[in-house]
């Protein structure tokens, strides 16, 4: 029997308004978007596009509740409910990105003195998966992603920056989570591996997963993104793009 | 009633029925019954200047003075013996400001006043054994806060006495406290027993007499009342025991006494004897040998009796 | 109990020292396993509020109310002092900044960490000692020092010490005044490590204060930022840390040397 395709929205964005005020430098103030609204279905990877300073970053850091916004809400399916992450309490956001929403972010920031292979373990032990079997799992998505044996054991800070950059996917797609949030998940990548996380990619969308990512290699976008949201529509009407 | 009882009074002049004065005797009464309310608590007094220092028995002396009649028999005894200084001394002291008959036997003592021992004869319901105590607070070394630990003592959060047994333990393979081990009365409060040897202990537990605690110079008295029980701590894989000897008494040959060592000669031949002298003595009266019995070094020189 | 009952809660708490406001108006929850990082300058009043909380000082107004193994919520200042007494030793860990000031120096480690055991009436030695064995290899303090008294011991394994004193008990809720504050760099970062794995694994609720921001980032699910006895920012700690709103926080965050 053939699975019906499921089509849920997983991501809800709506009415999103965010500006920078900095404080220490006299209150100026940096508006990157008012009223941005998006959705993201199951199964879909969509596409951030725009211009450097567009801000892209910044919608990923606030869909992954790290930036706030000033308006707007944005819901993500967690658990079978629509939780709004804007105005949710701490522990609830902390949940969701437990069980839920995972980020790959550009540069990776870990725990220093902890072994690679734990730091890609750590989402599954999260999760509760015991350690046996979530270093099992990390040693497979390690491997897959052609990151030497002999660095596993070693703490990834002295790392090159593509072998930084495959610690951080691998960590990122471990538990393969419902929705994936990808900030130029392939920079510093050669071709064999960029390959690797674009089948890691489909693999997510084969399962259901929502994915929403900033890739600035065109080729990859193409082969992975369903849809892509245009940031320059979104430039606040009164500011400067920082 | 004073009047009438100066009278009768015919000891030394100017100073009252065993040396303190008839309030202060009520006071400590008072405190006593309040002792003896809640056994094993520490209360507090007004503990007077006696005439010798404090650390030689004042809290005891004390006691023994506010609860002393003319037809009382006292004996006074220092780690067992009747005839050291102190012990002496206390028994003149009463004789004298009290002109109360004096005994050596513990069986026909009413009031027996002790330095860091306790008969080895059971005492009945009609005595009263008052024990000289230097140190009343048994968390004392544990806890150098008054104030904490008299919430201690308050909310009986004991587990820091534990704490120091385990130490014990820790460092030496077993509890090595000797003298002194606390106890805990009635099921409530932890006491120290004043520095008797830990084969004593088990004395205290469910006795017939008043026991009675005086300390002079922290100027505090507590009470163990009749058939009240007194446990010693102790873990429970490491219960507590007594002290055993290999030999037995060299003059009675008694083997359930407490014995002291004694140094015969520069060589470090030695023999043991009971600590409880009119024990030993009653003994060796009704015939009791020991191994020493007939050696010339254990010749003991009899004395001035003091008996009744 | 509920995944929804508050472990701690803390409503308009104040407290004053004369004219000077060292708390003012201080409301939160605190949810079971939940880190909380308050963070500050000296004088923020982080760590009167510290005080208050683990009922070590009096609150001139507010209420404070924790929540039992049991789900009974109670105000801890109605409590009787041996019940808050008692709690202070089981449910509850206080880790000083100064080790020593935790710790009985005289008494041997292992003696240290069984006192909570003893406490609640533990008189096995033989079982005191397994546990007090088990800690010292979870602190990673080496089982050959057990017997030796923390005053022999360096100020990492004094607090390591400190660590395994309170965590004996199994509390919910545990206190940590700066607790590596004063240790040399390489001592602190291994300190804060343990500290992160035995937070995560035996999901106690936590609340810190510390004046050093990355501490408060690599410990913390939360953050409370104080200023003069006033929380001026709160909430998640990477989006305080990373997105700051108020003109305080900003500088607080600005300020942080690179290495």
């Amino acid at each position: 029997m053939v699975a019906k395709k499921d089509t849920r929205t997983m991501i809800a964005v709506s009415g999103l308004s965010k500006t920078f005020v900095l404080h220490t430098q006299g209150g100026a103030r940096i508006s990157v978007f008012e009223d941005l609204s998006m959705d993201v279905a199951a199964g879909e990877c969509m596409a951030l596009d725009g211009p450097s300073g567009a801000g892209k970053s910044t919608l990923m850091r606030i869909l992954y509740a790290n930036y706030r916004v000033d308006r707007g809400t944005i819901k993500v399916s967690h658990e079978g409910e629509m939780v709004d992450l804007a105005s949710s309490a701490p522990r609830t956001v902390l949940e969701v990105r437990r069980r839920t929403l995972g980020y790959v972010s550009q540069f990776l920031r870990v725990i220093p003195r902890i072994a690679t292979l734990d730091v890609v373990a750590e989402p599954l032990r999260a999760l509760g998966v015991g350690e046996d079997e979530a270093h099992d799992r990390a040693r497979a998505m390690l491997a897959r992603l052609n990151v030497p044996e002999r660095l596993w054991d070693l703490a990834p800070a002295t790392f090159s920056g593509g072998e930084q950059q495959r610690v951080n996917v691998a960590r990122g797609f471990a538990a393969e989570l419902p929705i994936l949030l990808l900030d130029e998940p392939t920079a510093s990548l050669d071709a064999i591996n960029r390959q690797c996380v674009m089948g890691l990619i489909d693999e997510a969308k084969a399962r259901g997963a929502a994915i929403v990512g900033i890739f600035h290699d065109r080729e990859v976008r193409d082969a992975v993104a369903d849809r892509v949201y245009d940031m320059r529509e979104t430039l606040a009407a009164s500011g400067d793009a920082a | 009633m004073s009047a009438r009882k100066r009278e009768a009074w015919d000891g030394e002049t100017g100073y009252n029925f065993a040396y303190l004065d008839e309030q202060t005797k009520r006071m400590i009464r008072r405190c006593i019954l309040k002792a003896v309310a809640v056994p094993g608590y520490q209360v507090p007094f007004g503990s007077r200047e006696m005439p010798l220092p404090y650390g030689w028995g004042t809290g005891g002396i004390q006691v023994t003075a506010s609860i002393i009649g003319r037809d009382d028999i006292l004996k006074v005894i220092d780690q067992g013996s009747d005839d050291t200084t102190n012990a002496v001394s206390i028994r003149a002291f009463f004789a004298k400001t009290a002109n109360v008959a004096t005994t050596e036997e513990t069986s026909k003592a009413s009031v027996i006043q002790t330095r860091h021992r306790i008969p080895e004869q059971k005492l009945r319901a009609d005595q009263i054994l008052v024990y000289q105590v230097p140190n009343p607070e048994p968390l004392r070394f544990l806890e150098p806060r008054e104030t904490e630990c008299r919430k201690v003592h308050a909310y009986s959060e004991y587990g820091v006495m534990q704490v120091k047994l385990y130490e014990d333990i820790a460092r030496f393979g077993r509890i090595t406290t000797a003298y002194a081990y606390p106890v805990r009365v009635n099921d409530r409060y932890i006491m120290d027993p004043s520095p008797i040897p830990k084969f004593d202990n088990p004395k205290m537990d469910n006795s017939s007499a008043l026991q009675l605690f005086g300390a002079g110079r922290e100027k505090r008295l507590y009470a163990i009342p009749p058939y009240t029980k007194v446990d010693s701590l102790d873990f429970e894989d490491h219960p507590f025991d007594i002290e055993t000897w290999d030999e037995p008494c060299g003059l009675c040959g008694a083997t359930d006494s407490f014995l002291d060592e004694i140094i015969l000669d520069d060589q470090g031949s030695r023999m043991f004897a009971c600590s409880d002298s009119n024990f030993c003595g009653e003994r060796r009266a009704e015939g009791h040998t020991g191994p020493m019995t007939n050696d010339p070094a254990t010749r003991i020189e009899e004395g001035a009796s003091k008996n009744v | 109990m509920s995944d929804d009952d508050v472990l701690l809660h803390v409503e308009h708490v104040s407290k004053y020292f004369g004219q000077i406001r060292a708390c003012d108006d201080v409301s939160f929850d605190l949810w079971p396993g939940e880190v909380l990082g308050i963070v500050g300058e000296s004088g923020s009043g982080k760590t009167t509020l510290l005080n208050c909380l683990a009922a070590r000082l009096v609150p001139d107004s507010g209420l404070i109310s924790y929540t039992n193994r049991h789900g009974e919520v109670s105000d801890i200042f109605a409590m009787s002092e041996p019940e808050r007494r008692m709690l202070a030793r089981t449910d509850w860990g206080f880790v000083h900044q100064n080790p020593r000031d935790g710790l009985r120096l005289d008494i041997t480690a292992g003696g240290n960490i069984g006192e909570r055991l003893m406490m609640v009436g533990e008189r096995h030695y033989g079982n005191i000692r397994h546990e007090a064995e088990t800690w010292m290899n979870r602190v990673e303090l080496e089982l050959g020092r057990i017997d030796s008294p923390p005053r022999t011991f360096s100020g990492g394994m004094q607090q390591r010490l400190q660590i395994a004193r309170n965590l004996v008990s199994g509390p919910r809720l545990v206190f940590m005044d700066e607790p590596t504050g004063g240790l040399d760099v390489s001592v602190q970062a291994r300190l804060l490590d343990l500290l992160r794995e035995l937070v995560r694994e035996l999901q106690v609720a936590v609340v810190i204060v510390t004046h050093d921001l990355a501490v408060a980032r690599l410990l913390s699910d939360r953050l409370m930022v104080m200023r003069h006895g006033a929380v001026v920012e709160s909430g998640l700690t990477d989006q305080v840390l990373d997105d700051p709103q108020h003109a305080y926080s900003q500088l607080l965050v600005s300020s942080i040397l690179q290495v």
